[in-house]
Parts: C-alpha cells; sequence; structure tokens
C-alpha cells in the first residue's frame, strides 16, 4: 500500500466547484480523504503550505515521435517532460514512423506507455499512410484506443478526402484534429509573412495559409454536421472564422499553443530557429487575438505543440531548420505569466483550458477531486520566479526559445495512477 | 582612418551612418591604387581571408579575390560543388573546419538568408556577406552608393528608385537601407507581385507606374529579372515585362533631363534595359564594376584591422 498525504493544499477544480484549502489522502491512486488536519499515519507527507492542487494537465497536442525518431523524444522521455511540466495525460500525434494508421502501432505505443505516471494517449491518422488520399481504418483505430485523428503536420487537403473523414468520424464522435494550411501557398515558407519576413528575406507564410483553410474546413464540418479541432490556432481570421462558426452551433473546438500567445514573429530578428514553427510565430495583434479568444471561449484548450529536434537537425540555416519547439515543461510557466498575472483567464478558467476542455474533446473522463476518485492532480506554485533552462528540460531535446526567459508559476508534481512525481 | 563600430559586415541593416560614410571615404583611396602601375599593397599582408561560395557567383567572387590579392591577402577560394557540402556536412561544421586551418576572415555567399548571422555567433572569424538569399547584398549597394556620389555631391536628399523584383532582391533591401540611412529618398519600382509585403513601413515609396517613377527619380537602379524564376510566376511574360516596366530610349527621352542609371549586372539586355539605355551616356554600369572593387578593398581592409 502506497500512502500521500498532501497537507494544506488550495485544491481548485471547475468540475465539482470546490476552492478550498484542505489535506488530500490519497492511498493507491485514490482519493481516500480531504479535509483538515488529517493524520499522516504511514503516508508519506508531502506539505503543499497553501500551494495550489489542481486536477491533472492534460495536453492533447503532442509530437513524442516514437515510432521512428527515438533520438528526439521517445514515449519514456516525452512522458518525463510532461510530468515535469504537470501534465497527467498528453495525446501524441501519429507523424511517427511509420505513422500511427493501424490497430498495431496504437497498441505498441499504449505498450511503451504502460506503467508511466502520465496517460499516454494515441492520435491516429485521418488517411492511411498520411498521404492524405484516403481515409484509415477509423472505426479499428478507435477500437484499439486513439482518441481523435489528425495528419498533424501535414493538412487535409483533398476536399473530397476531408468531406468523407468528418462524415465517417462523425458516427464515432471523434475529432478530426485540423493542421490548417494551404499547401501551395505555404510552399517554402519559413516564417509569417510580415515587414519582419520582408526585411529577413526569409520565404513567407501568409496568413491566407491558415484563415482561407478554417473557413473552407468550417463550411465541410456545417454541411456534414461533423466534429472538427483546429490545431494549433494563431491567427485573428482563424480565430474569427472559429468564434462564428460556434455562434452558429457548430461542433467546433479549438486550441492555442503557449508560443502563439507569448512571442511574435519580431523575435525572428535574431535567426535563430528555437523561434521557427508552422504555424509560425505571427503578429502582436495575432497574440492578442489568442489571448481574446482564450479569453471568450473561441479557444477552448491550451495545447504545447511539444515538438523535439536534435540540436544538430535545429543548428543549420533558418530555411533548413525543422518547425518546432519543446512545449511541455514551459507551457504552465507561459500561461500564468501570459494570461493569468496579465488577468486574461481566472484560475478555474485556465484549468479547464489546460485539463477539463481538452480531456472533453479527446472524450476523456472529467477529473472530479473528490472522496472515492481517482487521484489524477497536479500542483502547482502560482507565485514562484524560475528561470526557463534547457539544460534541465527531461525532454531529449532542447529546442525551445525559451531559455534564459524568467517565468512566474512553476510545476511542482503531479499525481496519476498510483505515482507521486515531484517536480525537482 | 578611424575605424568602424561593426565586427563583421553581414548587411546594412542597422549598420551606423558613421560606418558607411567611412567605408565610402575609405573607398577613395584603394580606388586610386586601382589606377597605379603596380596595384597592389601591403595593408592585409599575412591575412588570410576565404571565400567560401555555396552558390555561383563568377563576377562578386572575382571582385572580391581581386579586392584581397591588392590587399596582399592570402587567399582561399573555396566552391560548394567541389566541398563536402555535398556528403552531408552541416554548413556550421564546413565553417569550424575551415577555420581550424586559423583564418581571419570569411567572405561567404549562400542562398540562405541569415547565413551569416548564423555563422558569425558561432565562429571566430570576421563575416563578410556577399549576398545571403534574398536578404542582403552590402557590398553591391556600398558600391552602388559610392558610384551615384561620384555622378552626384551628395547622398543626402537624392532621390534613388530601385527598380525590377524587388521582392526577391538582396541588392534591393541593402540599397534601401544604406540609401536612407545616408539621407536619400527611396522609391522603388516593380509590378505589385514583386513588391515584398508591407515595404513602404521602412519609409520606401512604391511606384508601379514606370514613368512616374521616373519622373520621381534622380538615380535608378534597374535589376536583373530572374527570367528562369519569374515569366509565368511572377509577371506574365518577358514582353510584356520590357513594355511596362523596361528602361527605354523612349521612355528616357520623354523624360527630358538626365537621369544616373545602375545595373548590378548581369545585365539581360532587352529585357529589363535597353542596349543603348545600358551603353548610353548615363549608364554607370562599368564604373559601378570598377568601384566595386575599391569599395570590396575599403570593406576587407576595415573589417580585417577593426579592433576586437
Amino acid at each position: 500500500m502506497a500512502a500521500h498525504l498532501f497537507t494544506n493544499g488550495h485544491i481548485v477544480d471547475p468540475v465539482t466547484g470546490i476552492d478550498t484549502q484542505q489535506d488530500i489522502l490519497v492511498v493507491d491512486g485514490i482519493i481516500e480523504r480531504i479535509g483538515a488536519g488529517l493524520p499522516a499515519g504511514n503516508a508519506e507527507v508531502v506539505a503543499l503550505d497553501g500551494k495550489h492542487v489542481l486536477p491533472g494537465f492534460c495536453d492533447m497536442h503532442v509530437h513524442f515521435r516514437e515510432p521512428g525518431f527515438e533520438y528526439k523524444e521517445d514515449t519514456r522521455s516525452g512522458a518525463a517532460s510532461a510530468a515535469a511540466g504537470g501534465f497527467t495525460a498528453v495525446a501524441c500525434m501519429p507523424n511517427t514512423d511509420p505513422p500511427i494508421d493501424n490497430a498495431g502501432t496504437v497498441a505498441f505505443l499504449y505498450k511503451q506507455a504502460q506503467g508511466l505516471p502520465v496517460d499516454v494517449y494515441p492520435i491516429g491518422c485521418v488517411t492511411k499512410g498520411r498521404k492524405g488520399e484516403s481515409i484509415a481504418p477509423m472505426l479499428e483505430l478507435r477500437d484499439a484506443g486513439v482518441v481523435a485523428f489528425s495528419d498533424d503536420g501535414s493538412p487535409i487537403s483533398n476536399t473530397k478526402v476531408l468531406r468523407i473523414a468528418l462524415e465517417y468520424a462523425s458516427m464515432l464522435n471523434v475529432p478530426i484534429i485540423q493542421h490548417a494550411e494551404d499547401p501551395l501557398l505555404f510552399k517554402g515558407g519559413a516564417m509569417n509573412e510580415s515587414i519582419v519576413s520582408t526585411q529577413l528575406g526569409l520565404p513567407p507564410i501568409s496568413r491566407l495559409s491558415e484563415d482561407t483553410v478554417v473557413m473552407r474546413d468550417l463550411e465541410f464540418t456545417a454541411y456534414v454536421n461533423g466534429r472538427y479541432h483546429l490545431a494549433h490556432m494563431s491567427t485573428a481570421g482563424a480565430a474569427d472564422a472559429v468564434r462564428l462558426a460556434k455562434a452558429r452551433g457548430l461542433r467546433v473546438t479549438s486550441e492555442v499553443a503557449p508560443h502563439h500567445f507569448s512571442l511574435t514573429d519580431e523575435a525572428l530578428r535574431s535567426y535563430d530557429s528555437n523561434y521557427k514553427m508552422n504555424p509560425p510565430l505571427r503578429t502582436a495583434e495575432d497574440v492578442r487575438a489568442m489571448k481574446e479568444a482564450l479569453r471568450d471561449g473561441t479557444a477552448d484548450a491550451i495545447a504545447t505543440d511539444h515538438a523535439p529536434h536534435a540540436i544538430h537537425e535545429k543548428e543549420v540555416e533558418f530555411v533548413y531548420a525543422p518547425f518546432g519547439i519543446v512545449g511541455l515543461e514551459t507551457a504552465f510557466g507561459l500561461s500564468v505569466t501570459e494570461l493569468l498575472l496579465e488577468q486574461w483567464l481566472t484560475l478555474p478558467q485556465l484549468v479547464e483550458k489546460l485539463s477539463t476542455n481538452p480531456r472533453r474533446i479527446l472524450g476523456l473522463d472529467d477529473i472530479r477531486i473528490e472522496v472515492g476518485g481517482k487521484a489524477n492532480l497536479t500542483f502547482v506554485d502560482l507565485a514562484a520566479q524560475w528561470t526557463v533552462d534547457v539544460e534541465r528540460f527531461r525532454s531529449k531535446s532542447r529546442n525551445s526559445p525559451f531559455h534564459g526567459r524568467v517565468l512566474t508559476g512553476r510545476t511542482l508534481g503531479i499525481y496519476n495512477n498510483g505515482q507521486y512525481v515531484p517536480t525537482m | 582612418m578611424s575605424s568602424l563600430s561593426i565586427r563583421h559586415l553581414l548587411g546594412l541593416d542597422g549598420v551606423p551612418r558613421e560606418d558607411i560614410q567611412l567605408i565610402l571615404d575609405s573607398s577613395d583611396t584603394f580606388l586610386e591604387i586601382l589606377d597605379r602601375p603596380i596595384k597592389k599593397v601591403p595593408t592585409l599582408q599575412g591575412k588570410t581571408v576565404v571565400n567560401l561560395f555555396f552558390e555561383n557567383s563568377t563576377r562578386t567572387r572575382v571582385s572580391f579575390e581581386l579586392a584581397e590579392r591588392r590587399l596582399s591577402a592570402d587567399v582561399v577560394n573555396f566552391a560548394a560543388s567541389s566541398s563536402s557540402v555535398s556528403k552531408g556536412e552541416t554548413l556550421l561544421d564546413t565553417a569550424r573546419n575551415i577555420e581550424a586551418m586559423k583564418v581571419d576572415i570569411i567572405v561567404m555567399r549562400h542562398s540562405a538568408a541569415g547565413a551569416g548571422h548564423f555563422l558569425s555567433e558561432r565562429c571566430t572569424s570576421r563575416f563578410i556577406n556577399a549576398g545571403d538569399g534574398s536578404h542582403e547584398h552590402p557590398t553591391q549597394a556600398l558600391l552602388d552608393m559610392y558610384t551615384i556620389r561620384q555622378k552626384h555631391a551628395s547622398l543626402e536628399g537624392l532621390r534613388v528608385c530601385i527598380i525590377g523584383d524587388i521582392a526577391h532582391s538582396r541588392v534591393a533591401m541593402s540599397n534601401i537601407y544604406g540609401l536612407l540611412s545616408m539621407g536619400a529618398e527611396v522609391a522603388v519600382c516593380g509590378p505589385s507581385s514583386m513588391i515584398p509585403y508591407r515595404l513602404e513601413q521602412l519609409g520606401v515609396r512604391v511606384f508601379t507606374d514606370i514613368d512616374e517613377a521616373l519622373r520621381f527619380s534622380d538615380v535608378i537602379n534597374v535589376l536583373r529579372i530572374q527570367l528562369e524564376r519569374d515569366a509565368g510566376a511572377n509577371f506574365p511574360s518577358v514582353r510584356e515585362y520590357l513594355n511596362y516596366f523596361g528602361i527605354t530610349r523612349r521612355r528616357l527621352d520623354k523624360l527630358g533631363r538626365d537621369i544616373t542609371i545602375l545595373h548590378p549586372g548581369p545585365i539581360n539586355r532587352g529585357v529589363e534595359i535597353e542596349s543603348e539605355v545600358a551603353d548610353g551616356p548615363y549608364s554607370v554600369i562599368l564604373p559601378q564594376v570598377t568601384n566595386g572593387v575599391a569599395i570590396r578593398m575599403a570593406v576587407l581592409y576595415l573589417i580585417g584591422t577593426s579592433a576586437e
């Protein structure tokens, strides 16, 4: 029997509405008691001294690179990175080699994740081999345990395939997650089109690439009554389109990555490839639009698009560097610094974006911090200031533009699957 | 002579006016050397310069090489086609290997914008950008400004228009930064599809009517049209380009006044400029080439001897 007593934690759970300072006794993964001054007995005591206890965070958009690119990340190192970032659940994108387009690969990933303190859920491909030509066996993938479908990394561009995918997936009540990008407009692009791309001479990616695909997709979603989730929303135009679609009652959700609410394309003036992401960093107007979208519910979730790459892959000419950043370990600090402290979101709202909403989008059970419930918890210190140091990342990779940045809000640890993992 | 505030010459964006002034002023001395019977001075004796060219450019490389040799530097040419780049070595490894052989200055041409910035932050040599993608080509802009200054006493208040495919032109961008910094009024002219996004935010006038642009200008800098890349993609045809944007005798006659004409070369005769104009009295195209050697001598000297 393993028992942990978390004393004097400030529990905030938007699902049960609880907001109180109490002790929590957890035994073998189940919340045994909640109350004041609970006796420790032989439980390991973790003194929280008023720090917060929140429902475990869920990142619905990560790239753990397994199978195929384990030198960048694998399920185990990715889960360690997630735990360090306060996440107890992640959903892995299927742009692996081979891609996750069959039940065998899904079963392999569940096996790799067995016994970890972080629940690792595979996302299945929308199309066979991520080729965008014909849909993958979605029923079989669903039964094998995928929580969503996506060809992330590539858009679903063939409109006939898009329609069939949305129709077919709608009977499973599983969302199609779209990487919204127009391949012709995007081609060869390296950064957002703006005065900065003009000055840097880097091949531009216009906002049109995202905006027009989102607008088109939403019409398809309306027409077939599909379930559509927009990955890594980055433009004011896309946010406007999603807002309108929600007002029309469409089954549409969206996510925003921390870098898209905290950085602009001005950062690229250094030609540092750690700022190279897809979608690219946009303008100050877009950053503000992402914050507005999170506040008014247009954006349902904060998702990191955790995209680890080896140093030798990023240490090249900007145009040749791959897109993406290590996201899991800075997401909470950025959310507190940019959203909570700037009063774009209240703490319960932030918890919804980091936990409740992504779990609901993926069809996972709500976390309820109550006696008899499964203990799936994230412990945080909202006031702690810390300096990001990529050398301390648990991820295998180091590609983060936030190295050296001082953030407010730090995770203290997670508890999930009967394991307590403190953040070192 | 005083010295530069910059350690590398990666571009003209953000380079202080005093530095540009110093390079232009220093070039007078070097231009004079080019007219001597023995065109060589010992200024960079004992220094090693590597011309690291990842893109073909015979004329820029020859211009740099002559400048280096006339300053008595030891010169090594490294062309990407004959290098280990084709074997999959990264740019950084290539540069570090060259540096390990103890060189002082690296002159680099590369197709990727920012390649010089990338290396200069990771290496110890001095870098001179000889063109990086669509970003900058600072020595070309310096020699253009120097050539303009020979014809017109000062760049201050002078109206200069750059004509052609601005969106893919490192020459245009370097000229814009340099000329603005020296107090010129700068305009560009070309088909709207070849004007980079939001360029006017830099304080540049944008024309799409060539006659209007000519009426504005004291000086025009006519860019080469990349036939292979652009015809059919960014404009309909060479014929349409010449008819609507080409610099022709007829257009200049209509203007009824002198205008200084630059072209960074190589020229597509009959596309962006008529032969008669390119070879005409207002053209300073060949002086540009001569000045290019002097400017590069000045840049090599100033970068090579500036303090740590």
